[in-house]
């Protein structure tokens, strides 16, 4: 009786406890919808730029660096596409399957990899190689190891490799220039890196690129005043000579005459800097222009400059050097023989330490130090090339006697082989100076006048002299052609002074003498086979590499009276790489 | 031993013309419910779009879960066909088999995720968890079905103590989110078996009491969990990553979403379990607002066709199943949904018929098959 009593409320209580459900349930559904509006509408902005911070990255494309081009678009350096490969220690696993064949390819033993791994374990980025071909890249993508990542960048090729390698310097890993003429113009070279933006997984991945924010800007290409072919050319000789020689090093340094502009610059022993040797030696420096030294009998020269831009002396003007020697403030100065009364054009040729002395204690103390301040010494020759050595060229408050001396025969002064170019080819160029330039031009940025044209002829044919029979230049002679030039042996400064037994042996000449347009300085320092004197060791060296040079740029011969025939010039042909 | 009179029922829907009725449509010979079942393909259809997509693009794995459908679905017909009379008769064995199957896991049950919750049979792995979902409440229907209502006491022991057995049993495994929807889908029974509603607030108040007590008994990463839910970006890295990610999954979607396969939270595996618990995130980044509104309205049309079907049911017994299996899918539902929003805090739940899974499908399409057959093998009432 009780149960039938209940039915009715129970049937009414039970119908509205299905639509309470129902109610609760349209209730839950709104809530819902509501809370997803809350994040849809309300917190989307907030929310996407959170999606967004944990897959859109902007990362950077590398810029293409500019080649370095000698003068005739001949590629000196070139930037080449390729890999590095690194790791996620914590993703990568060298149990995976594939690890044999990566370590294959790396050309590596699994334990070296291990070993890369071990030192850098708590590392989230390992390098496992870097600058590898984007062949062997594919070829490791497609083995699909987990936590193995890839970077493009660019790495430095040289073409002419070691011929140049001292004057291009050289580029970091990260494609960034440390030495030499790529570190001098590496803004220009390096170009501006890009940016794009991608997607990236969870893991680091990048998955698409969405776009991009800033294209590379590609680095300028250098052109540069060097002729490849010249400096090849230069550098095997020189390099021969060098060894054939028993020397520590050689440089040489040939410019045009009319523009200042450097054909080359070459030195050995040098480095080839496509197989980057580890370990930083004296070879990476070009000592062209990094190295000073007292140049000794090369100075003469302009001692005879000063003598004849004074109008006091002539070529023919006799001076009498007996008896072969004198004492300055104590200090003997002297020749290596007594060549009695002899003209200035003999006092050149024979190098006389006697004669120069007469003539530039003859002239007013400071006009010596005046030309050669006038001609460079001691200062820049702003050719932009990192670690330019000044040289010095120092200016007592008093010229003493022995002081002017020894200026005048090149101690007591010192220079690079550069100053000692540019000043020579100021000579050629009828006494006017240029800028040196390493890079292409038109012509000079600017001209100096220095000696007057007149003294300057008649320098150069005195000059001339020095390679004729009986000059300390003989064997610079190059059949054909008049050389006017200037030997030099300098002893070399050593920590205890100067060390007897080593010696600079210097040349520098100017062709075609009678039309100058090309200057060549030779050091050869402390050969050790037994010729130690300019004109045995430098000397010949000049003629070998300015006999092909003046062939290669088209010269035409100036001397028909001697009978070269095409037949006896040796052809010096770069060979191939 | 019906007690229900006919004179209560609403007489104007679909009992009243047994002209009809007489012809017996295809559907009715068949056991199918066509309302029913559109919503359930509505949403399963849904669903396979967004696991392909939250799969990234993986046919494998869609192929499988296409195959567990199939399956799901001709279960749920199979079961259809049963009248609820026969059915009711193998009732207690289920519930018996399933506390045991329970009892087998706690004893010998296989680790997934660190937690006890698998069973493996040699030929099938699942977790019997799953099948207490429709044991508990068809169980306690037919335990209720001929007492007098609402429940004694007495009753309301005994029903107690039939819900607390399998819910501390899967509490152990641990896995708190299905012994939560457990417990609810029991008492969602209970009330629609009509206790009265100061025991419902007594009852309300001693689970709030009790709250501390559960706190303590806790698992650390459990409490983490509900810390993290109060406070997400108190460790955005560690515990409250899942919730964080999913939000900005839904967030980043917007109104319109970002297109089909076109999300990158999901893609870029940003977004934690995103082919599992989490894919309701996928649906939002990809579908938008609009998206999970539909998706959200599919279950409301499948949780309201259930309840109303356990309106239209001739006995207690086919009423209280009804009620009971329709609101422990709708709970399934709110708790992953309410998880991957940021309104609850992160429990293992899947989303039901969408979430990549298998044994949870068979299981929650039964229920519907017997959801149909109540409404299919109705008596003809004059």
């Amino acid at each position: 009786m009780k149960k039938h009593s209940f039915r009715p409320f129970l049937a009414y209580d039970d119908k509205w406890r299905v639509r309470f459900l129902l109610a609760l349930l349209f209730l839950t559904m709104l809530v819902l919808l509501a809370r997803i509006v809350y994040l849809t509408v309300y917190e989307r902005t907030f929310l996407l730029k959170q999606g967004n911070a944990r897959t859109v990255r902007v990362i950077d494309i590398p810029a293409h660096r500019g080649m370095i081009l000698d003068r005739n678009h001949q590629p000196l350096a070139i930037s080449t596409p390729v890999y590095s490969v690194w790791i996620d220690p914590h993703q990568f696993s060298l149990q995976d399957t594939q690890i044999p064949a990566l370590a294959n390819l790396l050309q590596e033993s699994i334990k070296q990899i291990q070993a890369t791994i071990n030192d850098k374990s708590k590392s989230d980025f390992v390098y496992l190689k870097r600058q590898l071909s984007p062949d062997i890249a594919d070829q490791i993508k497609a083995l699909h190891i987990p936590g193995i990542y890839f970077q493009q960048n660019y790495k430095r090729y040289y073409p002419e490799a070691d011929a140049v390698a001292p004057l291009l310097g050289m580029t970091n890993i990260d494609d960034q220039g440390q030495e030499g003429l790529e570190l001098a113009y590496n803004n220009l070279l390096q170009g501006v890196p890009g940016k794009e933006r991608v997607l990236v997984d969870l893991y680091g991945h990048v998955v698409a690129v969405q776009g991009i924010v800033q294209p590379a800007r590609p680095g300028h290409n250098l052109i540069l005043s060097i002729d490849h072919r010249i400096q090849y050319l230069a550098y095997s000789v020189l390099s021969k000579a060098v060894a054939d020689n028993k020397a520590e090093s050689g440089s040489i340094v040939i410019m045009d005459i009319k523009t200042g502009e450097i054909l080359a610059m070459v030195n050995a022993p040098s480095y080839n800097p496509n197989t980057r040797p580890k370990y930083r030696n004296n070879n990476y420096r070009n000592l062209a222009v990094t190295d000073q030294f007292e140049p000794g009998s090369t100075m003469k020269t302009f001692a005879v400059a000063n003598a004849l831009d004074n109008g006091k002396y002539n070529a023919n003007t006799m001076v009498d050097t007996n008896p072969g020697w004198m004492i300055l403030n104590g200090h003997r100065v002297q020749d290596e023989e007594n060549l009695g009364n002899i003209n200035v054009t003999t006092i050149l040729q024979r190098s006389s330490n006697m004669g120069i002395t007469k003539l530039t204690l003859s002239m007013p103390p400071n006009s010596l130090w005046n030309l050669l301040h006038k001609e460079g010494f001691g200062q820049s020759t702003h050719s932009g090339f990192p670690g330019e050595a000044l040289g010095s060229l120092v200016k007592p408050r008093k010229w003493s006697d022995i002081a002017l001396a020894t200026l005048s025969f090149g101690y007591g002064v010192s220079a690079t082989m550069l100053q000692l170019t540019q000043a020579y080819a100021m000579i050629g160029n009828e006494g006017v100076k240029h800028p040196v330039s390493l890079l292409k031009i038109d012509k000079p940025s600017a001209s100096e006048p220095v000696l007057k044209k007149k003294v300057a002829i008649e320098l150069i044919n005195i000059m001339q002299s020095v390679t004729a029979k009986g000059g300390s230049g003989f064997p610079a002679r190059i059949p054909g052609y008049n050389v006017a030039g200037k030997t030099g042996t300098a002893w070399i400064m050593g920590a205890h002074g100067y060390e007897r037994k080593h010696f600079n042996a210097l040349f520098i000449g100017i062709v075609p003498a009678s039309k100058p347009r090309i200057v060549a300085a030779i050091v050869i320092k402390d050969p050790q086979a037994g010729h130690h004197q300019g004109g045995q060791v430098a000397a010949p060296v000049f003629s070998e590499v300015m006999t092909a040079v003046l062939r290669d740029l088209n010269i035409p011969p100036d001397d028909l009276t001697q009978k070269g025939k095409p037949d006896e010039i040796k052809p010096v042909v770069p060979k191939p790489h | 031993m019906t007690f229900l009179s006919n004179q209560y029922r609403p007489s104007n829907i679909l009992g009243a013309k047994p002209q009809h009725l007489s012809e017996r449509s295809l559907w009715k010979r068949f056991h199918i419910d066509p309302f029913l079942l559109t919503a359930l393909l509505i949403l399963t259809g849904m669903g396979l779009a967004i696991l392909y997509s939250a799969s990234n693009g993986n046919k494998d794995l869609v192929m499988q879960q296409i195959i567990r459908l199939g399956l799901a679905y001709v279960v749920m017909i199979i079961v259809a066909q049963i009248s609820p009379d026969k059915f009711k008769l193998w009732v207690p064995w289920v519930f018996i088999a399933g506390v045991l199957l329970l009892i087998a896991v706690f004893v010998a049950g296989d680790i997934g995720k660190g937690a006890r919750r698998w069973l493996d049979l040699g030929f099938i792995r699942f977790q019997p968890s799953e099948i207490m979902k429709l044991a508990i409440p068809i169980f306690l229907a037919w335990y209720l079905q001929e007492r007098s209502l609402p429940p004694t006491y007495r009753h309301l022991m005994a029903c107690a103590l039939i819900i607390a057995i399998p819910v501390g049993l899967t509490a152990i495994e641990p896995d708190l989110g299905t012994a939560i929807m457990l417990a609810c889908a029991g008492a969602c029974v209970l009330f629609l078996s009509g206790i009265g509603w100061r025991l419902i607030i007594v009852l309300f108040a001693l689970a709030a009491a009790a709250t501390p007590l559960l706190w303590y008994k806790m698992h650390d990463y459990q409490r983490q969990r509900v810390l993290t839910f109060l406070n997400p970006e108190s460790d955005p890295l560690g515990a409250g990553y899942h919730i964080i990610q999913s939000k900005i999954a839904i967030g980043s979607g917007g109104i319109f979403g970002k297109g089909w396969l076109q999300g990158t939270q999901s893609h870029l595996n940003f977004l934690p379990e995103h082919a599992t618990d989490f894919i309701f995130g996928v649906c939002g980044e990809e579908f938008g607002l609009v998206g999970g509104t539909i998706l959200i309205s599919a279950f409301m049309l499948i949780v309201g066709r259930g309840l109303y079907i356990s309106m239209q049911a001739q006995d207690t017994f086919t009423r209280l199943v009804a009620g009971g299996l329709s609101m422990a899918f709708f709970f399934s539902m709110f708790i992953n949904i309410g998880m991957v929003t940021g309104i609850l805090p992160v429990v293992g739940v899947p989303l039901p018929l969408v979430s990549y899974g298998g044994t949870s499908m068979v299981t929650l399409m039964a229920s519907f098959g017997i959801i149909m057959s109540i409404h299919t093998h109705r008596k003809l009432l004059a």
